[in-house]
């Protein structure tokens, strides 16, 4: 069974592969997590566009919900305990 | 040599290296879409036969590879308990919540809908994690970001009082405990752990898969608890120090 990548499937990666560069370039950590969300969302196009519906769905909320969450808290904890110190 | 010089000449070959390295590996690799893999066309073959399971990701994971995930449960379970631990409350919290209240009556009800919707689709997931895509840890993951909304939409005090830890404890400890209770009834019952007891059901309905239903519901319940005790955790400890700074 040998697939050839078709032109969904390589815009698709095109993307990924852009967002991914996109979030390791960005020096703001506000923006970034922001980013990673957008990111974790083309990844989760290329899943479902590579037939794996299962773990797009996982990605769908773990990349959009928990981890920015948690990311975003741990830079407003740590700015905020920062201020506290001087 | 300046510090910049120096590290370049480090970096070159290192970088070098690892290119060639990593070309070496990617151009062995067989090409796109070209799978190998023996054992997932198998499971593809046989999980409907088998295990009259339609979603073949599901049976891999709670029945072929049962134990396994068992294993993985309990590593979420141990981890959001090293997080409970760590993030403790430290000292006395009588500041009360904050005054956080969404006043905006359009985000509010927007708020409200998505809630609903995301808890009625992660229990969707869950139910029929064994027909169609989706599952007792998508269901969950969705199901517990559905009560983040509580907080985004609403407030705090909205999303706390919902989600108390004597609550959400023991349902986070059921639900672990549940998988290990389906693998021990086939012990008990002179089957291999994990062993399908039910029989395999019609395929294409909900009580397909036999014990593999109360797996995924188990799994379900412990991951819809452990991601909201999570959330607790993490907002807990943003909210917290705004509440007491705004009362000094």
């Amino acid at each position: 069974m040998i697939a050839t990548l078709v032109p969904l499937q390589a815009t698709s990666l095109i993307f990924v592969a852009l967002a991914a560069t996109s979030v390791a370039l960005c020096r703001n950590p506000l923006r970034q997590i922001i980013l990673s969300g957008v990111y974790g969302l083309l990844l989760v196009v290329l899943f479902v566009v590579l037939q794996a519906p299962d773990v797009a769905l996982s990605m769908l909320v773990v990349t959009t919900t928990a981890y920015p969450l948690i990311v975003l808290v741990a830079i407003a904890r740590t700015r905020h305990g920062s201020k506290e110190e001087k | 040599m300046t510090r910049r010089q120096i590290r370049g000449t480090i970096a070159i070959p290192v970088l070098g290296a690892l290119g060639a390295f990593l070309y070496w590996g990617l151009s062995g690799l067989p090409p796109f879409g070209n799978y190998h893999g023996f054992y997932g066309h198998m499971v593809s073959i046989l999980s409907l036969p088998q295990r009259h399971v339609t979603n073949a990701v599901t049976a891999t994971v709670f029945d072929y590879r049962g134990f396994d995930t068992m294993g993985e449960e309990f590593i979420l379970f141990a981890a959001v308990t090293g997080v409970v631990l760590l993030l403790r409350k430290s000292g006395e919290d009588e500041e009360g919540p904050p005054e956080d209240t969404v006043t905006s009556d359009a985000l509010r009800l927007f708020g409200l809908l998505a809630l609903a919707g995301g808890v009625l689709v992660g229990l969707w997931l869950a139910a029929y994690g064994l027909v169609t895509p989706g599952g007792g840890f998508q269901g969950g993951v969705a199901i517990a970001s559905g009560f983040v909304l509580l907080y985004l939409t609403g407030s705090y005090l909205a999303f706390a009082r919902r989600t108390s830890e004597s609550a959400l404890d023991p349902l986070e400890a059921v639900g672990a405990a549940g998988y290990v209770v389906v693998g021990l009834a086939a012990l008990i019952a002179g089957l291999p752990f994990l062993a399908n007891l039910l029989g395999p059901g019609k395929p294409g309905t909900l009580v397909s898969g036999g014990s593999l239903g109360f797996i995924n519901w188990a799994v379900a319940l412990e991951v819809a608890a452990a991601n909201t005790i999570l959330y607790k955790e993490f907002l807990e400890q943003y909210i917290v120090p705004i509440a007491r700074g705004r009362k000094s």
